[in-house]
């Protein structure tokens, strides 16, 4: 179990055999290679420093010092903390989509991070799981055939797809498929936006004027599981501008270990909703922080 | 200025620069290390350690500083390779426009035939470029739309052809496998092809882009490297894990969604801006 860390922490507990007692200096061999494990698995340094604290915390209590196998004792106390901040065990809250219809998500996120495959996952799980009558509309006035990609996914999921109107500007857009939402009676409306860097003021601008007119339900921030250090920094800056209520981590299918996920849940403390589990309009997985932590600790 | 001394705390504060720019935890490690050995306990000033920072990862990557020389026998083959969304498509046309307007003629193949609205995006750029693009329906043998390509290429004197690929995840073996036979049939039509495999990585990815480079080396042996999206806040240090392991060329980074937002890399600029210095 947790082969990555269990291997780090041998090497500690290996010198301690025969002693028996771990001292406060033991402790602290034991957390270097917990932030080296931790760095290794992706997730963003000052979320390892803040885990590693905690961690401290909650490990130089008397427990492990008397403990028998005190590695298997340390990895659990690790397992175990990073379940918690990633929102703890059991259900994690679904989409809200209650309210009077139609409902808005809005999906944001960096370029390519997978808003607009998630979007149409997102209209079919509604669909086939909610029984909601769902629309799709793309805002992304930028990336060539953007509209195009949405409307034959749209196609392939059997939603129904907001008709793309040559040189109209992204909140214009919105404000169409809300009205286009409510007079031909849909529950939800999906709004696909334009990737974005957190620094384009213009960008981020437009984002927040999209949600001011539309007022979505749930606002989620897509984005790619393979993320490295710069996790929080844009979970931060989108987190600042706009009504984020979820996170949706995709190409969970890779062999990355999904530390992103841990950074992006703890600056922001959004759940994450869902997890992208492929390029198909099926693959999209409920999050599970359990699942998530021993991949994390390298399982 | 104020000057400090580079004392312990001073050189672990830039150890977690390094690491919180993707270089690693090793890397950033070594590259203190090799800082505090030549000017440990010295006064310097926040800008001269940033500096000195800058050179020590500039060795790493001057070396691997390269043009894409697509100047050799007519046609040049390229191929893009890479996981999903990382830019592939957005570097190959921008690459398009580039070489249109230094007088080539380039042609592009939609060699994406998974993902909705691939060959739409390439069609795109192709009219930017205004280069014609290769294309086949939808759900199409990719590995034939190539050959298709070199034999159009042939056929019409292109001095280069660009060929898209999908993403791909480097740890799904069928669709490796898949990009196997692209080049294979690729090699069959013409020996000497590809002249170049890029690697486009996400300017965003952390530690992952090793396996990337590993997984597309062994199936497409890459040739060279362009870092997209260095437009965000993300640093790419991610680059430098990969240069130190495998010593590919890079040619590009990418710099926004523009015809215009391609550089050519340069290992002093790219080591500044990863040190935290404008340039
Ligand atoms: N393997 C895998 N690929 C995914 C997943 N989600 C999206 N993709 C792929 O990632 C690439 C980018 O996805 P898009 O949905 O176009 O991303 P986007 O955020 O809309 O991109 P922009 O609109 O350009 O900002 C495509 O090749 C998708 O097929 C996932 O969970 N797993
Ligand atoms: N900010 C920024 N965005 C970029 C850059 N390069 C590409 N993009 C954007 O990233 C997104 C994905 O780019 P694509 O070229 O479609 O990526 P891809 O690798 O071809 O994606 P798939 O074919 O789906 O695997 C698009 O929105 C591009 O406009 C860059 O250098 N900076
Ligand atoms: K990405
Ligand atoms: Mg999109
Ligand atoms: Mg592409």
């Amino acid at each position: 179990m947790f082969d990555a860390l269990t291997e780090r922490l041998g090497g500690v507990f290996d010198k301690l055999t025969g002693r028996g007692v771990l001292s406060e200096k033991d402790v602290d061999a034991a957390l270097r290679e917990i932030r080296v494990a931790l760095l290794e698995a992706d997730v963003a340094l000052p979320v390892v420093k803040d885990v590693v604290a905690k961690i401290r915390e909650r490990a130089v209590g008397e427990d492990v010092i008397r403990a028998v196998a005190p590695g298997q004792q340390v990895v659990k106390i690790v397992h175990d903390a990073l379940v918690d901040l990633l929102g703890g065990e059991g259900e994690q809250p679904g989409l809200m989509v209650e309210g009077e219809p139609p409902v808005a998500i809005l999906m944001a996120g960096l370029q390519g991070s997978g808003k607009t495959t998630t979007s149409a996952k997102l209209a079919k799980r509604l669909q086939d799981v909610h029984k909601k009558k769902v629309l799709l509309a793309s805002l992304d006035t930028r990336r060539p055939a953007a509209m195009e990609q949405l409307q034959q996914l749209a196609g392939q999921v059997g939603v129904g797809f907001l008709p793309i109107m040559a040189n109209q500007r992204a909140v214009d857009i919105a404000k169409r498929a809300m009205n286009a939402g409510k007079l031909q009676g849909y529950d939800v409306v999906i709004l696909d936006t334009a990737g974005r860097t957190s620094i384009d003021e213009d960008m981020m601008a437009e984002a927040k004027s999209i949600a001011d007119v539309t007022r979505p339900r749930e606002t989620l921030l897509v984005a790619d599981a393979l993320t490295g250090q710069d996790a929080v920094e844009t979970a931060k800056r989108f987190h600042e501008r706009l009504p984020l209520t979820g996170l949706v981590l995709t190409r969970m299918d890779g062999d990355g270990r999904g530390g992103a996920a841990l950074s992006m849940r703890h600056v922001t403390g959004l759940p994450i909703k869902f997890l992208g589990v492929s390029e198909k309009p099926d693959g999209l997985d409920a999050f599970d922080a359990k699942r998530l932590a021993g991949r994390i600790l390298g399982r | 200025f104020t000057k400090r001394k580079l004392d312990a705390a001073a050189l672990e504060e830039l150890e977690d620069a390094l690491i919180a720019a993707d270089l690693g935890a090793p890397a950033a490690a070594r590259v203190t290390e090799r800082l505090a050995r030549d000017r440990f306990d010295r006064e310097v000033t926040d800008e001269e350690v940033r500096a000195a920072l800058a050179d020590v990862v500039s060795e790493t990557l001057m070396p691997l500083q390269c043009d894409l020389d697509v100047t050799g026998m007519s046609p040049q083959v390229v191929v893009f390779v890479g996981v999903n969304g990382s830019g592939k498509t957005t570097t190959l046309g921008k690459i398009a426009v580039k070489l249109k307007r230094e007088g080539r003629n380039p042609l592009l193949a939609a060699g994406d035939t998974f993902r909705a609205a691939a060959i739409e995006q390439v069609s795109v750029w192709g009219e930017r470029a205004g280069a014609p693009v290769i294309k086949r329906e939808i759900g199409a043998d990719a590995a034939g739309l190539a050959f298709d390509a070199l034999e159009t290429a042939e056929r019409d004197g292109h001095d280069v052809v660009l060929i898209d690929t999908a993403g791909r995840l480097q740890n799904k073996a069928e669709l490796m496998d898949e990009l196997r036979k692209v080049i294979r049939v690729i090699k069959k039509k013409m020996p000497e092809a590809p002249h170049h495999v890029v690697l486009v990585l996400d300017g965003t990815v952390g530690s992952n882009a090793v396996s990337q480079a590993e997984a597309f080396l062994e199936a497409a042996n890459v040739t060279g490297v362009v870092m997209t999206k260095l437009d965000g806040t993300a640093k790419g240090g991610a680059l430098v894990q990969v240069a130190e392991k495998f010593r590919l060329p890079i040619h590009y980074i990418g710099i926004g969604e523009g015809e215009e937002d391609l550089q050519p890399f340069s290992a002093r600029d790219f080591s500044r801006a990863l040190a935290g210095l404008e340039d």
